[in-house]
């Protein structure tokens, strides 16, 4: 018990024993402390907006302070909490372990990693308090008012480029990781679903990102420079700048998703008490969803200007991204038929995650669809749907990720009649913050407003008070989060019966991960 | 106890690699669009370059990268000095394509060409477009000669230390694949900016 990675000293003492640790778990947690803080950032900027829209008028803010809080909610939201959130805190925690691994196969360039991301991250924030103020572009950085706006976007995007070569190496390390530090025995075939997941995801980050690197970088160059690609009145076209921001940014809404959908396939097969349910099937999914999420990010474009054969071959391969989205969902329920369902926390929010990503998904379709698109475009429609994708799909499954891992990476146990109340507080709060938003933006509510027609009020109220709902739930969480640290009870080494490697060892696991690296005879959902 | 990964260290390499290929694959796209919608004009623009000076600097980076490869083969072979020697040639070979490359940025500014300049501004719309693509993927690229050159400088001293040998030439080599990339990215370059006339 006592000998785990927390009372082993590294080469530095207190502090900088963690923020100069090369070990995977002391920088997984380290990414945990710095998302927690970005995503409760990036919440009080979301509820300020809310606040804003109670009713038709101006209230609080003006309408340049609210372009800034829905562009900086964005940025942060995004860049600093969700890409980063699964696999840079519970992936680089728990990728070694699951492989069987002492550690990733490159420490150092995951320490550094983590100091470009906090770089980047100082960088964000110092742009909101200097120069002409908070960027107010929204998180896109669309040409041609991200040339034009005096507020701050060159420091802000250098930021964002800086979280890019983050993301990027740690894609490169996870890759490798993948390859060359498998325990003897497994095999590709027997690793389990997470790491297939992270695998995926890390050919994204590590093949999309750099696009995105050179197209923020070509908006400082034209910011300081002037050279006009992007400026019809040099020649250049604005919506090049679509293009290439897209080219990563749709592949990036995957980066997001694909850790989440294994995390939740690591849960399922445990709480039914089930082998899951078409592995391989699975694991080509998460490979055929980052294939095809770089061939579709033209859907993001259909009223931008674009030739009808062009939106025409986007929307079909929009639509062929729900084949392999939809396989995963069967499979997941397909795992449960006849399990043996124990429905603690852990579960409970993997369940609220299929469902709420399945509407997510499905009013997805609605846009995939040239024909509805072009109405639903810019409106509230696809806050309601990005944000049942990624805080319903994501962030849902990083819950559920959080409250099941939990035991492992700290050795106590989460206080489980808590969880079932604030679980309840966060599924109604979510419901009720953003239902309504489907609703307002079928009837033409754009987005990114601060002021509205006096039509649209009732379902601005009920949204507002949504977000209070769901504030008192995440705020429950943390509380939960942080007493349980102290107070929960010993966890032991396999509290859930988890027949992964990570369970294997002792909770919290010893600096070298396990005493011996073990033999792998058996598939990762084995149970008897 | 530490333990090397031989192929773990090549393959995190050549990820690295496709980064970058990826990153200046923004600017070839580009470069694509622009040409097919502008092909007169950028055929008038590519008038505007010196052959001969690119010509130079092609054969100076190819040589850069035969003196690279070679620095790592006698190093294999036993032959420390030669290696860092090898190296020597390399970074001075890159400082000369940068020199020369300095030249004919500042003659082209000197002329009044450069992004949003008075003179260029009054000439055709494909006209300010290539020289834009000129100055910026030339630019970035020479920003990674400079990279290449800190990092095989790095290299020179880690050989007349010791702690790159022929048991253990891994970061040397490594350094070359980048060094390597580099040269392959001005192949491209060359053609695309100077022989399109």
């Amino acid at each position: 018990m006592d000998n785990n990675f927390y009372n082993t000293p590294g080469n530095y003492p207190g502090m900088f024993g963690w923020i100069f640790s090369t070990d995977h778990k002391r920088i997984g947690l380290l990414y945990l402390g710095s998302i927690f803080t970005f995503f409760l950032c990036g919440m009080t900027l979301g509820l300020a907006m809310r606040l804003e829209l109670i009713a038709p008028g101006t209230h609080f803010v003006t309408a340049q302070t609210y372009n800034a809080l829905f562009t900086v909610h964005g940025v942060i939201m995004i860049f600093l909490f969700i890409i980063p959130g699964i696999p840079a805190t519970l992936g680089n925690f728990m990728l070694p372990l699951q492989l069987g691994a002492r550690d990733v196969a490159f420490p150092r360039l995951n320490l550094m990693s983590w100091w470009f991301y906090i770089a980047g991250a100082a960088i964000v924030l110092f742009s909101l308090f200097s120069g002409g103020g908070p960027p107010d572009t929204g998180w896109t950085f669309y040409v041609p008012y991200s040339v034009r706006s005096g507020t701050n976007v060159s420091v802000a995007v250098f930021g964002v480029f800086l979280l890019g070569i983050s993301s990027t190496l740690t894609g490169l390390n996870f890759i490798t990781t993948i390859h060359r530090l498998r325990a003897p025995g497994m095999t590709w075939f027997r690793m389990p679903l997470f790491v297939w997941s992270l695998y995926a995801t890390a050919w994204v980050q590590l093949l999309a990102t750099p696009v995105i690197a050179i197209t923020l970088l070509l908006l400082i160059v034209e910011r300081s420079f002037g050279v006009g690609f992007f400026d019809p009145a040099k020649g250049g076209d604005p919506i090049m700048f679509e293009h290439l921001f897209w080219i990563y940014s749709h592949p990036a809404v995957y980066i997001m998703i694909l850790p989440a959908m294994g995390a939740v396939t690591e849960i399922i097969p445990v709480f039914s008490r089930r082998v899951i349910y078409g592995y391989k099937a699975i694991a080509f999914s998460s490979l055929a969803i980052a294939l095809f999420g770089y061939l579709v990010w033209g859907h993001h474009m259909f009223t931008s200007g674009m030739s009808d054969e062009s939106r025409m071959i986007f929307s079909l391969l929009t639509f062929l991204v729900a084949v392999p989205s939809g396989i995963k969902i069967f499979n997941w329920l397909a795992s449960m038929y006849k399990g043996s369902i124990q429905l603690d926390s852990p579960m409970l929010f993997t369940l609220s995650f299929i469902f709420l990503f399945s509407i997510g998904g499905l009013t997805g379709l609605v846009q995939g669809a040239l024909a509805t698109n072009v109405h639903v475009h810019g409106t509230y429609f696809i806050v309601a749907h990005f944000h049942y994708v990624m805080f319903g799909g994501t962030v849902f499954a990083f819950f559920a990720a959080l409250h099941y891992w939990y035991p492992k990476m700290f050795g106590r146990m989460m206080n489980e009649k808590l969880a079932r109340v604030y679980w309840s507080f966060l599924f109604i709060g979510f419901n009720t913050l953003y239902f309504p938003m489907f609703v307002l933006g079928w009837q033409g509510m754009p987005r990114r407003y601060y002021d509205y027609l006096p039509k649209y009020h009732t379902g601005h109220l009920i949204s507002t008070i949504g977000s209070w709902v769901l504030a008192t739930g995440v705020l429950l969480m943390f509380f939960n989060f942080f007493r349980s640290l102290s107070r929960g009870k010993q966890a032991g080494d396999n509290p859930w019966g988890g027949a992964t490697l990570e369970w294997q060892t002792s909770s919290p696991p010893p600096a070298e991960n396990f005493e011996k690296i073990p033999e792998v005879t058996k598939g990762p959902y084995t149970f008897r | 106890m530490k333990h090397r990964d031989y192929i773990g260290a090549k393959l995190g390499m050549w990820l690295f690699l496709f980064t970058e290929i990826l990153l200046f694959g923004g600017l070839f796209l580009l470069y694509a669009v622009y040409r097919s919608v502008y092909s007169r004009e950028f055929h008038l623009a590519a008038l505007g370059l010196s052959t001969t000076l690119g010509a130079i600097n092609t054969i100076v980076l190819l040589t850069s990268s035969l003196t690279m490869a070679l620095s790592i083969a006698v190093l294999r072979q036993g032959n420390k000095n030669a290696s860092i020697a090898c190296q020597a040639i390399t970074i001075v070979l890159g400082l000369a394509f940068l020199v020369n490359k300095y030249f004919e940025w500042s003659g082209h500014i000197h002329e009044g060409i450069y992004p949003d300049s008075p003179a260029l501004l009054s000439r055709s719309h494909g006209e300010i477009l290539f020289y834009g693509l000129y100055y910026v993927m030339t630019g970035l690229h020479g920003i990674h000669v400079i990279i290449g050159m800190v990092a095989i400088a790095i290299m020179a001293s880690l050989t007349y230390r010791g702690a790159v040998s022929a048991e253990n030439f891994n970061k040397l080599e490594n350094t070359g694949l980048y060094w390597h990339l580099v040269d392959v990215i001005w192949i491209y370059l060359f053609p695309l900016f100077y022989l399109i006339t």
